[in-house]
């Protein structure tokens, strides 16, 4: 059980590792207000769509992964 | 002679005109109407309160249905196989309501209704013979107050939700909180999630124990769901009572971190990672297992489980009318499944108030080390289950979406701000087929 635990940690530190790399990567530019007009686009949102709310619901039933999209990882049965 | 009438005349109504400039709006003069084709707006100036920000009101409210079918052969009741048939009906609405404190900051409660009516075909196996009942509902509430700081670009909230079905009930409590970056630029966000389930134990028909017959000549039935009928020799319903069942305890307990941070005008990126603890009954009590000898058991899972998700989203503007969102999450957990998903999207804005969104989404996962197909399993085995949403599998969802929010509202009707419908076919490896259409519609 604490081998699976210390080779889940060093996966996750790999992968977090490679995700700092790639924001690293890109250059970030110091932004005014008024340059931010296209990210304020309600398409550009970095949330899940409202309509896709009982899509993540479905998936999370179906699939045993769950988490980091800001969707549920608790609560209701989803049993069939 | 008539020049210097005129003049004076003039002279006389230029110092009337002046004069009235300079009196008081409660004069009398004011009294009397002008006579005027204009009809000036007349302001309430008695009602002063009717725009205060430090007051309730409502900003929005959110209805979201989706209709849902599915297919598949893989039922875990009847032990990894048999059909697993289900459509459900959800719908959901969520109001917003918002208003200033004395400190100018914003503070949002948001309380939300969720209703769900569902049908599963493979419900009717939980009894042997298969006449279990196959419909059930869902009542989901849920509450939330968020206040934020516009000077620190910081928020904090709280919540609370239930989810309340006839064999499970659910109640979760969560604190968030985030905090923006000196720049504006980038922001943290941190959720605790609490969730304390109940799962009613209810059994497949052939293990529910048999009540004893105390009168010679008739029958006792006992249900899955704990109804219990005596019958006289002749068939009659002598009794009938319903005995409460049993309950287990689950508990999930989850800490959600986030950082978003805008790289350029054009492109945003938010990093995602969850750490998730489950204790408790982790299984489901009619789910059955059929081992290698021929004989059937419940399903039988560890107590315990840890999850950590990682993940990616990254949003790009592309020219003025293309918009990319991407999506990678890597899963572990301490049953041994490892998972990837990657989706990415495409809205292209038809006008700036109308989009078309082409999605796929990719997933695949390992199985867990407890999964095995119908007759696979040993009786020696320490843990055991046919639920194929532990099988190793890869599965495919796509579809489009497409979204109306013009300024003047949906179909000229100013309060209807947004409307959205989408259509998704889902198809994994293991033949479970399904397609979801959605609709979300918001009222301002």
């Amino acid at each position: 059980m604490l081998d699976n635990l210390h080779k889940m940690i060093k996966q996750t530190g790999k992968i977090l590792a490679g995700l700092i790399l790639i924001a690293s990567a890109t250059s970030c530019v110091h932004l005014k207000e008024y340059q931010k007009s296209r990210l304020n686009d309600s398409e550009m949102a970095l949330t899940n769509r409202k309509v896709e709310k009982n899509e993540l619901n479905f998936q999370s039933y179906e699939e045993a992964a769950s988490g980091a999209n800001a969707g549920k990882t608790g609560g209701g049965c989803g049993c069939n | 002679m008539k020049r210097k009438f005129l003049s004076i005349l003039g002279f006389a109504f230029v110092c009337r005109m002046q004069a009235f400039s300079q009196t008081s709006s409660d004069s009398s003069l004011f009294k009397t109407k002008p006579v005027s084709l204009y009809t000036p707006v007349e302001l309430d100036t008695a009602n002063k309160t009717s725009y205060n920000p430090h007051r309730l009101r409502i900003d929005e409210i959110d209805f979201v249905s989706s209709y849902y079918s599915q297919t598949g052969d893989h039922s875990p009741v009847t032990g990894g196989i048999g059909t697993q048939q289900v459509t459900d009906f959800s719908n959901g609405i969520n109001l917003n309501m918002v208003w200033l404190n004395d400190a100018n900051n914003k503070n949002t409660l948001t309380a939300g209704l969720g209703y769900d009516h569902h049908s599963s075909a493979s419900a009717a196996y939980v009894a042997l013979n298969g006449g279990a009942k196959t419909g059930g509902t869902r009542l989901y509430p849920s509450l939330d107050w968020t206040i934020e700081n516009s000077k620190t670009g910081g928020t904090f909230g709280i919540g609370a939700s239930y989810s309340g079905e006839f064999n499970y009930k659910s109640k979760e409590l969560d604190l968030h909180w985030s905090k923006k970056t000196d720049d504006k630029n980038g922001e943290f966000g941190l959720k605790l999630q609490g969730y304390f389930d109940r799962v009613t134990m209810i059994l497949p028909s052939e293990f529910v124990p048999a009540t004893p017959v105390s009168q010679p000549g008739t029958t006792v039935i006992t249900t899955a769901s704990g109804n219990t009928e005596v019958l006289s020799s002749g068939g009659q319903v002598i009794s009938n009572s319903k005995n409460s069942l049993p309950t287990s305890e689950r508990n999930t307990f989850t800490a959600a971190f986030s950082y978003t941070q805008q790289i350029n005008s054009r492109l945003q990126v938010m990093f995602l990672g969850d750490l998730v603890e489950q204790n408790g009954y982790l299984g489901l009590p009619f789910h059955r297992v059929y081992f290698n000898t021929g004989k059937d058991t419940i399903e039988k899972l560890p107590s315990s489980r840890f999850k950590l998700p990682v993940g990616m989203r990254l949003n790009y503007f592309l020219g003025d009318n293309i918009i990319l969102r991407a999506y990678y999450r890597y899963y572990m957990d301490s049953w041994g499944i490892r998972s990837n998903t990657a989706g990415l999207e495409m809205p292209v804005k038809i006008t700036p108030f109308f989009s078309i969104s082409p999605f796929y989404r990719y997933y695949d996962q390992t199985a867990a080390r407890y999964f095995a197909p119908y007759e696979v399993h040993s009786p020696t085995d320490e843990y055991y289950t046919s639920n194929y949403e532990y099988s190793d599998f890869q599965s495919s969802f796509y579809g489009i979406g497409f979204r109306l929010a013009p300024p003047n509202g949906v179909f000229g009707w100013q309060n209807l701000h947004d409307l959205e419908i989408r259509y998704g076919h889902y198809a994994q490896t293991t033949d479970l087929v399904s397609d979801v259409v959605s609709i979300s519609l918001g009222f301002k």
